[in-house]
């Protein structure tokens, strides 16, 4: 497969996957690594929780994600307000020595939606403490260039809600945040399928966000392969330039030099 | 609960330690990479673990990475 441009930046630092993982929800540690590595990605994200007193013998998720080599994206998921979501921003940083944080400020938990308000404030504050603030978005232009005009890194429109397979409902919404933002566009959540994947990167996207469609997929690992290929052949047919839509037909063998014969069509 | 305490991950827990560095070997996780602390809502670098006394009623959080999304 031949990319002329492999590579992209994400908070000055460069990446060649344009495939960003979760580590959520997998039938195995296993399982998560197979996955992970079939994927090809090099960021894989991971929450803040509590952790239980001393549990002997079993490598932390930390240990084995960080000796498999990946960049580890803290979330801040399970926030509602910006108060939370900051003081697990901070406890990230402390606790990974990255700066960088997956920003998600959500409003309920049914629908997983974010909280618009709180997450541009939590992104403000974010910045000036010196945050690369990749914030979890809906698939509005305005508050992506809102949280753009805040200082975040990228911004990561959700494709469809959290969890629900549902692919990219909006793809003239995304096509739009595209088309104005300055920085990268990673299409964060909805992902159901490969072909959602492509989609996303036919819109132009720089990197798409996925998690439960790998994990929960029947083979996970197996799924994952089909990303990689989903995202480079996306990819490929954004930087090739996809033909203009028509309502009428337009043919594609030309006329010149065919046979006739006497007589009307019956 | 008698005597003094602090609440630890959300649980009450007699205080024993002094400072942050007792209370992480209490929990057995003084050998653990990637967690961090919080004490009454804010974070205290690791660095300064040996030196921030804890205190009755002291409300503390050890967080480190968890699968997520």
């Amino acid at each position: 497969m031949h990319d002329e441009n492999p590579g992209w930046t994400l908070a000055g630092r460069a990446f060649r996957s344009r495939l960003l993982l979760g580590s959520a929800r997998y039938p195995s540690r296993r399982v998560l690594l197979d996955a992970l590595g079939e994927s090809g990605t090099e960021i894989v994200t991971v929450a803040v929780r509590r952790v239980a007193p001393s549990e002997e013998g079993s490598e932390s998720l930390y240990d084995a994600l960080g000796a498999a080599g990946y960049a580890l994206l803290p979330n801040t998921a399970g926030c509602y307000t910006s108060r939370d979501a900051v003081l697990t921003a901070q406890l990230a940083r402390e606790m990974l020595g990255t700066s960088w944080v997956k920003l998600e400020v959500l409003d309920d938990d049914e629908t997983l939606l974010p909280d618009v308000e709180e997450l541009l404030a939590a992104a403000r504050t974010l910045v000036e403490l010196g945050f690369e603030v990749l914030p979890y978005t809906n698939d509005d232009p305005v508050t992506a260039r809102k949280l753009e005009d805040v200082g975040c890194a990228a911004v990561m429109p959700l494709g469809a809600p959290i969890g629900s397979g549902l692919g990219i409902r909006n793809p003239h919404a995304i096509e739009s945040i595209r088309a104005r933002a300055a920085v990268p566009v990673i299409v964060d959540a909805g992902v159901g399928t490969a072909s959602d994947v492509s989609l996303a990167f036919e819109l132009g996207c720089d990197a798409v966000l996925l998690n439960s469609a790998v994990a929960r997929a029947h083979d996970p690992v197996r799924m994952a392969r089909a990303m990689c290929h989903a995202a480079a052949a996306g990819r490929d047919a954004w930087l090739a330039g996809r033909i203009p839509r028509r309502f009428l037909a337009e043919r594609s063998t030309p006329d010149d030099g065919r046979i006739e014969t006497r007589g009307r069509k019956t | 609960m008698c005597g003094p305490s602090v609440r630890v991950n959300g649980s009450p827990r007699p205080l024993v330690a002094a400072v942050v560095a007792d209370l992480v070997r209490e929990m057995g996780l003084d050998a653990r990479r990637g967690i961090a602390v919080a004490l009454n809502g804010t974070v205290v670098p690791r660095t300064e673990w040996v030196s921030r006394a804890v205190r009755d009623g002291d409300e503390i959080e050890i967080v480190g990475a968890a699968q997520g999304g």
